[in-house]
């Protein structure tokens, strides 16, 4: 054993990698993605027995880390809860199935959510799929979670999830974690033939389906016992309260809890780590003797739910309350702020306030005195080819009725002022059939569709081939900047790069779109503006569906190579560049316009857009 | 900060300014004072020059890596405007350590509402009682070295005395944390007054 201070995310690559891991596939997404990056970074420790990829999708994954698992290897495949819609096909008849070796799924769920299209709950997922999940508070408990979590899996024949929220996967704790020659050695022991096991029939269903609610069941009877579900401070008395009272929670929100009782307030506390399937016998036992419970979780009403339910079966008479009744917020992250002021509120329907953690709301600074603050939305970056390309889309169409419908990644950014570039997102890969939708409605509509390459790759190539063949009308720019960019830059097929470090053959976007039949397939530069607007109107006037490839590689991994300058004599203040660009480099000062020599990158946008030329390449590097 | 509470801090700026490395910087001192740490920190779509925030706990207290409103003991800002967007969260009495050179938003050019520096420099004075401006333009033109920022504030917070870690501490995590070649430079950046 050592001491390390971990990302959430890396404790649970390491405890992967401690319960001998051998197959890891996965589709970058935040705040999943450091999870197989972490596998990939110490898989050295674990020499010739860790094979590590980024899937092209999640599905993939699912199915890669499937066959794994009938073949007896101890597998994990990584998420984020909209990348489990994905792989949701795959998983749900796998479930049936089942597993050889130990197979855990990591889903990585988002609150608030703060990078993702939804705020989905993974624990009303695996309740659907009628899959166990673990559901960690912290890092350090992540760590072993995922340990358990193979060792479940193996025991019981089924997948396991563990679905940690961002606050714990992006959370760092100083933890002890085990030295690479106490990790386990997993030895699988090869695919054994049995149809009867192995194909999914009607047959095999019906009787599948019984063994598997018999069978959690029997789980939810044992997790009842689990360390992980756990009933802390025995009386529910409080001073503030004169009834007594319990609090029942999960994830970060336990920390959020505990961080507000103090020697007063001691609620009976019950902390659900396996909230699928539900420790009944251990909630009958917490319930027993209180008036009411309070329910602290985020997202779904998953534990209240449960315990209404419990309350129901067996009779007892405790009010349940949560979001179901107002208590908690329905939706969005919650915070030791809005936590503590839930339980002041439950706790003094009888009593005074109860204190939050260490905050006196008179020692703090009030924010309502504040100045206007400026508004602080991701932009794309100095230097970026997709503020390029759109740009050169946005001009060549100026005046034409048109929809551009967007993707998931950097280039969802596109929306904001002043590019205004991205009239739909839905989800990745959507775009093209959007497009589509759109042009069977509106025929006299010039209809694009931008997708990124590693999104191409993920989940448009089926768009493409649908609006190819069904005959569509739609132009699609593929913004090419060779990696999966938002999220940390990972390679995909495209890159010719792997997860294990070989260099391999890449597969073309170009091929792949010919190879559907599509005959106008232009690869341009969006640096070089004018033939980028030329090739933009050229391929758009054109019937059916056609391409163009952006192509130029992301700034944050290409250095640049020169800076522009502005020449105050001949720059008139116009802030054409500012108002049409929306670069971050670009900074009004003394009515004229001033280049942020830390941020640009020589992209030399600007310097074609210029009406009076008086932007140049100030300095090559 | 008092010994059985630990020691809160938050560091704050825009993305790509450095505030991760910094916020790691202080957990590795700490963690070699042998506190344990608790950090949350902003990675994902933020870091496109949006606003970005690091929750820092130092010592045993608490069980939530973020922390209430008005129970940071010191806040490091990057920026003077995000300094005042987490204000809330400063303790009666806290420390803000804060670099007075503005990041003006692509909003703020186009429509969205207007940076007044002055104004936001104004509130900070006004409220905060322990209040330590560092001129950024200055420190990376007399160091000659622009991605400074990070450990300049780490320096001027430990020297403030809110971050309950010595110079010497940091010293000690800029050896454990970063390549040798850069260990010069991030010293004398450590020690800039």
């Amino acid at each position: 054993m050592h001491t390390e201070f971990l990302m959430g995310n890396e404790a649970i690559a390491l405890g992967a990698l401690a319960a001998g891991v051998q197959v890891v596939a996965g589709y970058p997404g935040t705040p999943s993605t450091e999870v197989l990056e972490g596998v990939a970074k110490h898989r050295a420790d674990a020499p010739g027995r860790v094979y590590v990829e980024w899937s092209v999708n999640e599905k993939a994954a699912m199915e890669v880390a499937a066959g794994a698992a009938y073949a007896g290897a101890r597998t994990l495949v990584t998420c984020k809860q909209v990348g489990l819609n994905v792989a949701s096909d795959p998983l749900m008849s796998l479930e049936y199935i089942g597993v050889k070796g130990g197979m855990v799924i990591l889903v990585a769920d988002d609150p608030g959510p703060i990078s993702s299209q939804t705020e989905q709950d993974t624990r009303t997922f695996a309740g659907f799929s009628k899959v166990p999940v673990l559901d960690p508070s912290t890092p350090n408990e992540a760590y072993a979670m995922i340990q358990d979590a193979f060792e479940i899996s193996e025991q019981y024949g089924t997948p396991v999830i563990l679905r940690p929220t961002t606050r714990v996967d992006h959370g760092y704790e100083s933890m002890e974690v085990l030295d690479p020659e106490e990790w386990r050695v997993h030895a699988a022991d090869g695919f054994v033939k049995d149809p009867l096991r192995w194909v999914i029939f009607p047959r095999l269903s019906v009787a599948a389906h019984a063994c598997i609610e018999e069978r959690n069941a029997g789980l939810a009877d044992e997790l009842s016992d689990s360390p992980y579900n756990f009933v802390a401070t025995e009386t529910g008395e409080c001073a503030t309260a004169k009834r007594r009272v319990g609090i029942a929670t999960q994830g970060i929100s336990y920390t959020y809890v505990r961080d507000c009782l103090d020697a007063e307030n001691r609620p009976r506390l019950l902390r659900v780590g396996t909230p699928y399937p539900f420790p009944e016998r251990q909630a009958v036992e917490f319930l027993r003797g209180l008036d009411e419970v309070l329910c602290v979780e985020e997202l779904d009403p998953v534990i209240e739910h449960a315990l209404i339910e419990v309350c129901g079966k067996h009779s007892l008479d405790v009010r349940i309350r949560g979001k179901l009744t107002g208590d908690i917020a329905p939706s969005g992250e919650n915070t030791p702020d809005t936590v503590a002021d839930a339980i002041s509120r439950f706790l003094q329907a009888h009593g005074p306030a109860a204190s939050a953690e260490q905050s006196d709301p008179k020692g703090t600074i009030p924010e309502e005195a504040s100045p206007q603050l400026p508004v602080r939305p991701p932009v794309l970056c100095a230097g970026c080819p997709h503020r390029a390309s759109f740009y050169a889309v946005k001009r060549a169409m100026r005046g034409r009725k048109t929809i551009f419908c967007g993707d998931i990644g950097c280039y969802t950014l596109g929306n904001a002022a002043p590019l205004d570039m991205v009239d739909t997102c839905l989800c990745m890969g959507a775009g093209i059939g959007i497009a589509q939708g759109v042009f069977h409605v509106e025929p006299d509509t010039t209809c694009f569709a931008f997708v990124g390459d590693s999104t191409f790759f993920a989940s448009g190539i089926t768009g493409v081939i649908n609006a190819y063949y069904n005959q569509a009308n739609l132009t699609l720019v593929v913004l090419d900047n060779s990696t999966t960019a938002m999220t940390g830059h990972q390679p995909h097929p495209g890159t010719g790069r792997t997860m294990m470090g070989e260099m391999v053959q890449a597969v073309s976007i170009e091929g792949v779109l010919r190879g559907i039949g599509l005959t106008t397939v232009e690869t341009v530069n969006p640096l070089e503006h004018e033939l980028a607007v030329q090739t933009v109107r050229r391929v758009a006037s054109e019937p059916g569906v056609k391409a163009i490839i952006f192509k130029s590689p992301c700034v944050v991994l290409a250095r640049p190579h020169a800076r522009s300058a502005v020449d105050h004599t001949t720059c008139v203040g116009c802030l054409r560049c500012v108002r049409e660009l929306g670069c971050p480099a670009l900074v009004p000062a003394d009515g004229k316009v001033r280049i942020d020599p830390s941020l640009c990158t020589g992209c030399t946008l600007c310097e074609q857009v210029c009406p009076t030329g008086a932007i140049s390449g100030g300095e090559r590097l | 900060m008092s010994a059985n509470k630990g020691t809160n801090v938050i560091l704050c700026g825009v993305g790509g300014q450095g505030t991760i490395l910094a916020s790691k910087l202080i957990a590795t001192a700490a963690m070699e004072r042998g506190l344990a740490v608790k950090t949350a920190e902003t990675i994902g779509m933020a870091q496109r020059g949006g606003s970005v925030f690091s929750h820092v706990r130092l010592g045993q207290a608490s069980a939530s890596p973020l922390m209430a409103r008005g129970s940071a003991d010191l806040i490091i800002a990057f920026e003077p405007a995000e300094a005042v967007r987490q204000l809330s969260f400063l303790r009666r009495g806290g420390c803000v350590v804060v670099s007075t050179r503005p990041v003006v938003p692509v909003s703020a050019m186009t429509g969205g509402p207007a940076y007044d520096l002055d104004a936001i420099l104004g509130h900070l004075r006004a409220r905060v009682d322990n209040l330590v401006e560092v001129d950024a333009d200055r420190a990376t033109e007399d160091l000659g070295f622009a991605k400074c920022l990070n450990v300049v504030l780490l320096g001027a917070a430990a020297r403030a005395g809110g971050l309950g870690l010595s110079v010497e501490d940091l010293r000690t995590a800029i050896h454990k944390r970063l390549p040798q070649k850069l260990w010069e430079l991030n010293e004398r950046a450590l020690t800039y007054a």
